[in-house]
């Protein structure tokens, strides 16, 4: 216990500031925490969905959990069903045997069931394009809000499209 | 063994490794399983390739074993009117779902298989749809049949039920389905369906041009994109029997340490996390992240992508970069020493990881269990130290070894290797001297045979290239790539036998295999 607490100590706090995000969103944590309540009335939840990517773009959304990008403390969180999410992240071009699975798990986010894709692969196709195994970008199977390109994207840009996603979801209309 | 007694005409391949293949009639293939087998050797890959031309030419089984001189490949052609070959499963358990995946990809059938379910044609490609076959084309890609259901091994008895989990899991992780038969809390039986990320990767391979396909062997699995887009690379230099300049070669060794490092620790932190210790995924996270960030300022991508291109190397350092890459693995190797006497006596974490998923040695050995993993179940195979390649024939590498066979070992191994590869990228760096990075690719105007074979983090990938000789965009006839995880997916349904379901996570990440490197 006494090893953990020194290394806790030692370590300090690394966590960085948030990005800005593409329409120019305030930086500042506070605002940020406090624009998701007011667009989503509560935390931001998040499913992401593995729809058949090489699983670079896993590696970095998992970075975003690390103690750097601090998203907890935004206000964002990934959850473990998409029952219970207000947005899929989706990466990969989507595999014919993750089309179904794809489908049912958009059907089953309730609103405002924000999709954001992210990566090239999950953008246009990527270097796998559309096939007899592909169905290439993710708007060919269920609707896309906003898309984050990248082979992978660093967890920046994914953060940045995360936030971006969201406050269109307020500027747009219904 | 010498393979030599055995067979005859057998053809060297011009690689840094001992490689050899030989096309051979169906008792040869027989005969030279049950040798292999005998002599301790490893079934290292199984796939099939349609090399008809015109009148000529037929389908082919091909498998790799790793034996002990080197990698042996051999080349099965079939008759037009049987497309059997003799199934390896008797000697080489491991066989079975590379078996199936032929039988999806190219239509060809081990005889007398007990398992003939489909592997990963899921049922939504057009019917008798085998995508490896010449004469596809593709219009059939805009097939609207839905995924069917798949036959699982039911587990009948008093109390008995079954969990489904996936494809969609609830962490960030890949797609796949586990199917739990389960009593309390006590797991019987895990039967695995995997498949759900194959995105068609072999038959885009032979649409790209030779010298871009390496950004594609790069995306196989992206937390191995060092590793596979070397053993392309090295099918493909072998083909044009062209020698990387030195200098390229430490460059490559540094990336691929680098890419090891950067999962352990990833892996590291998540193991911690897996057995509810959050303050090993907070320091372990954070210290691959500092990882990744040098990546990109030294090499201009985090995780390295394209940075190994045909010939050598697109990425150099200077000798500032050097220094600061040497500092950072003395960091590094300081903090992952005080993480590693917090988890050694932490005893909670302690009792997780011990004596859990256990695979004991023998079992590892007869099913084939390889990489990582194998070198936590005392099965000392790194072919950076049995076959080193150059420039590892300089590093004298010490392999990472545990007998136990669970959690804790595996967690083992990947503190050892982590210190090692951070004494080896200290020598890389104090001895990659100057020269070129790149050197000339010239192809030959005839049809060739290339092979690639890199220890790669989590274990040997393999890369077979059919070279048609034909310039342009067709020059490659097929492309077939390997990955541990079709040896080590089957292994972890043992592994998880009689312990408890709260602790699969926790044994499945202990592994932490690839799916999109396995369903390509």
């Amino acid at each position: 216990m006494w090893r953990i607490l020194r290394q806790i100590k030692r370590q300090g706090i690394c966590s960085e500031a948030p990005p800005t995000c593409s329409d120019d969103l305030p930086a500042a944590n506070r605002q940020i925490q406090q624009e998701l309540l007011a667009i989503l009335g509560q935390a931001l939840t998040i499913r992401q969905v593995d729809a058949g990517s090489c699983n670079g773009c896993e590696l970095e959304i998992n970075a975003l959990n690390n103690p750097y990008y601090n998203i907890e403390g935004l206000g964002i969180k990934f959850v473990a069903s998409p029952r219970h999410a207000d947005m899929l992240l989706v990466t990969g071009p989507v595999s014919k045997n993750m089309e179904l699975a794809l489908r049912r798990t958009y059907e089953a986010t309730p609103e405002p069931k924000l999709v954001v894709a992210v990566g090239d692969c999950g953008c246009d196709g990527g270097i796998f394009g559309e096939s007899y195994a592909s169905c290439g970008r993710v708007a060919n199977v269920i609707p896309v809000d906003f898309t984050v390109p990248g082979c992978p994207p660093p967890p920046l840009h994914i953060l940045r499209g995360i936030l971006t996603a969201v406050r269109r979801c307020r500027t747009s209309p219904g | 063994m010498l393979i030599s007694r055995w067979i005859e005409d057998l053809e060297p391949l011009p690689a840094p490794l001992p490689m050899c293949s030989v096309t051979v009639r169906a008792d040869t293939w027989r005969m030279v399983a049950e040798a292999v087998s005998a002599a301790n050797g490893r079934l290292l890959s199984l796939w099939g390739s349609d090399r008809r031309q015109g009148a000529s030419g037929s389908l082919v089984i091909s498998v790799a074993y790793a034996v002990h001189e080197g990698l042996l490949w051999l080349d099965l052609p079939l008759s037009d009117r049987n497309v059997g070959y003799p199934d390896l499963v008797p000697h080489f358990p491991c066989a079975e779902r590379m078996q199936r995946a032929a039988a999806d990809l190219l239509g060809v059938v081990a005889q007398g298989a007990s398992d003939r379910r489909p592997w990963l044609n899921h049922g939504a490609w057009p019917e008798d749809f085998h995508p490896l076959r010449r004469e596809v084309t593709e219009q059939v890609s805009t097939s609207t049949r839905e995924v069917t259901d798949y036959a699982f091994v039911r587990v009948e008895g008093d109390g008995v039920h079954e969990i489904p989990v996936g494809p969609v899991h609830a962490g960030i992780i890949e797609p796949g389905h586990f199917r739990f038969s389960v009593v309390g809390e006590k797991v019987l039986r895990l039967e695995q369906r995997l498949g759900y990320t194959h995105k068609g990767i072999e038959k885009r391979f032979t649409e790209l041009p030779p010298l871009d396909a390496h950004r594609l062997a790069g995306r196989i699995s992206g937390d191995s994109t060092v590793a596979y887009s070397w053993a392309y690379c090295m099918a493909l230099e072998s083909i044009a029997g062209c020698q990387i300049p030195e200098r390229a070669g430490w460059l490559r060794a540094l990336l691929l340490e680098r890419e090891r490092v950067a999962n352990h620790l990833g892996d590291l932190g998540a193991l911690g996390n897996d057995a509810a210790f959050a303050f090993g995924l907070a320091q372990f996270s954070r210290l691959r992240e500092d990882w990744l960030r040098l990546s990109k300022e030294a090499f201009g991508h985090r995780l390295l992508m394209d940075s190994i291109v045909p010939g050598g190397v697109a990425v150099d350092i200077d000798p500032a970069t050097a220094d600061r890459l040497s500092h950072q693995c003395d960091t590094i190797e300081r903090e992952v020493q005080t993480l590693r006497s917090v988890y050694d006596e932490h005893a909670g974490l302690q009792d997780r990881f011990m004596s859990t998923g256990r695979v004991l040695p023998e079992l590892a050995a007869w099913l084939g269990l390889t990489g990582l993993a194998g070198r936590a179940s005392g099965q000392a195979a790194d072919l950076r130290c049995n076959q080193p390649w150059p420039p590892y024939d300089q590093l004298k590498v010490r392999i990472a070894l545990r007998h136990e066979g669970d959690v804790a070992a595996r967690v083992a191994v990947r503190f050892e290797e982590i210190f090692e590869s951070l004494r080896l990228l200290r020598a890389i760096l104090s001895r990659h001297g100057d020269g070129e990075t790149r050197g000339e690719l010239q192809l030959p105007a005839t049809a060739a045979l290339g092979a690639g074979w890199v220890e790669g983090w989590r274990g040997e990938i393999f890369v077979a290239l059919e070279w048609s000789g034909e310039s342009g965009g067709k020059g490659i006839r097929r492309c077939h790539v390997h990955d541990p995880s079709w040896q080590n997916w089957p292994v972890l349904e043992h592994a998880v036998i009689g312990n408890i379901v709260p602790d699969f996570p926790l044994i499945n990440k202990s592994f932490n295999l690839s799916y999109s490197g396995h369903d390509l």
